[in-house]
């Protein structure tokens, strides 16, 4: 029987995944979809005062991780380090704090997320959220694949490549926040990288490929739902189950021409 | 305002005045003066590391810089074929998508690649999937589909062998002739110089040498921008 849980699981995590494929088609160009794992580990803490606290875990997730992002931006400004070298200290800092508070029983569900109390609220400002951010990601698309083949060369074209980077990082920091919901803060890179990857191996031009990215997100989190349902596995881990067959699939059917 | 009607008195492109450029607090290009005649081809030539490329991202102002740069131009076009070339996998981008970059669209796509010899077939082909020649013919193609008056090429013949390199520059020199344009062409290719160049720019962290290429490209001017050993045996060009 089709109750209102349901529905709600299954719109939060086809439209939750959609974004989310869809900004890793981009993501993937830039040669950034591993970026998704570290991120979602910084987004720890603020899951941990979300859960201990009382209040949404996206909220606490997105808090800690704009401030996680300013910090390895102001360490670069201030070390010259690599960004790589800087973001791992700041996602390993991340979790050690983390788990000095997280109760024991609320782990799972930091780790790998938990769709079991949504409400309509949530729900639909996920829903909101994510049709926002895809509306954003559709408007700077073309700029951002002009600066990831050449960032000079998008600059010499008059494109404000400053200005359309720090949107494109505010919004994976919204889409890396919505996704803790699904499949928690351990398997975040998941839901960014591998409908990208699989879209890329079935699409031969850009507007496929980036829709294609969607579809396959989106396909895979109500997959997911329905094996959640089915075989009371937890939904994230089923969501990425099914997004990583997907893939396969495309391995087996992917179009080089 | 003033050094602009100067500059349109006078047909000029482009005046460079006392240019240095600091990256990483290294100095890459110092000091550097030179002017760009309208319809003029200028080579900038220079070992590995002299700054050529730098320049170009400095004209195009995408770097800080000291001194002055001023353009008397309507529409410049950059093209860095290297770097397209090594990233033209990143995403499966079409022909067609690689035009939608510039919100260029149907029939003028399909002119733009008959003006360098490419099929309108190749509209749908991946452009991972063209050949080396027919990426820097799509390049060029590209480069001069939005009718710019200036073009700044950056080794437009890296990674092609001879034959293609011939090409390239034949269809550049066509273009030059058709439409007046003003170059700017980065390049290590002595033969280039001869073949199409007004002016040439030696350049070593400083300029080292600017002129017209059958006073500037000396022996001795070549040995020192390049080191010891190198000779140049040049015929003269048929413009």
């Amino acid at each position: 029987m089709i109750t209102e849980k349901i529905i709600l699981a299954i719109l939060i995590t086809a439209s939750v995944g959609a974004v989310a494929g869809y900004l890793g088609t981009l993501m993937l160009s830039k040669r950034m979809s591993l970026v998704g794992g570290p991120l979602g580990h910084i987004t720890l803490p603020g899951i941990t005062l979300a859960l201990l606290y009382g209040f949404d875990v996206s909220i606490g997730a997105f808090a800690t991780l704009i401030f996680g992002i300013l910090l390895i931006w102001f360490f670069e400004k201030k070390t010259k380090l690599p960004t790589e070298a800087l973001t791992a200290i700041v996602f390993t800092s991340s979790v050690a704090v983390a788990f000095l508070f997280l109760p024991l029983e609320e782990v799972e569900i930091a780790l790998i997320g938990d769709i079991s109390k949504l409400t309509v609220l949530t729900t639909f400002a996920s829903v909101a959220l994510s049709i926002a951010a895809f509306l954003v990601v559709r408007k700077i698309y073309k700029k951002m694949v002009f600066a990831a083949i050449s960032e000079d060369l998008a600059k010499s074209e008059q494109i404000n490549v400053d200005r359309i980077n720090l949107i494109y990082l505010l919004t994976v920091a919204v889409v890396i926040g919505l996704g803790i919901r699904i499949v928690g803060s351990l398997l975040t890179a998941a839901v960014v990288a591998i409908p990208a990857a699989t879209s890329k191996n079935l699409t031969t031009n850009m507007r496929a490929y980036a829709y294609g990215g969607a579809i396959a997100g989106g396909l895979a989190g109500i997959l997911g739902i329905i094996a959640h349902l089915l075989f009371s596995i937890p939904a994230g881990l089923a969501v990425i189950i099914f997004s990583s067959i997907l893939f396969l699939g495309s391995v087996i059917f992917q179009r080089n021409e | 305002m003033k050094a602009k009607i100067n500059m349109e008195k006078d047909k000029i492109a482009l005046r460079v005045k006392n240019l240095t450029v600091e990256l990483n607090g290294q100095v890459i290009i110092k000091d550097l003066s030179f002017e760009v005649k309208k319809g003029e081809t200028l080579v900038v030539l220079g070992p590995n590391g002299a700054g050529k490329t730098t320049l170009l991202r400095a004209l195009l102002g995408v770097i800080p810089y000291k001194g002055s740069i001023t353009w008397n131009v309507k529409n410049t076009s950059y093209l860095p074929p290297n770097e397209l070339l090594q990233r033209r996998e990143i995403l499966p981008l079409t022909v067609e998508d690689f035009y939608s970059l510039k919100d260029v669209s149907g029939e003028t796509v399909i002119e733009s690649l008959r003006s360098v010899g490419l099929d309108g077939n190749l509209l749908k082909k991946r452009i991972a999937y063209l050949s080396t020649g027919q990426f820097q013919r799509l390049n060029i193609a590209w480069a001069l589909v939005d009718k710019p008056d200036t073009l700044l090429f950056d080794e437009p013949t890296s990674g092609i062998d001879i034959g293609g390199t011939e090409t390239i520059y034949s269809l550049l020199h066509t273009f030059w002739e058709k439409y007046n344009m003003t170059i700017i062409l980065v390049t290590h290719d002595l033969s280039v110089v001869w073949e199409h160049a007004d002016n040439v720019l030696c350049l070593n962290k400083s300029g080292l040498c600017y002129g017209v290429p059958q006073k500037i490209l000396t022996t001795e001017n070549l040995e020192q921008l390049y080191g010891t050993g190198v000779k140049y045996y040049h015929h003269h060009r048929n413009k």
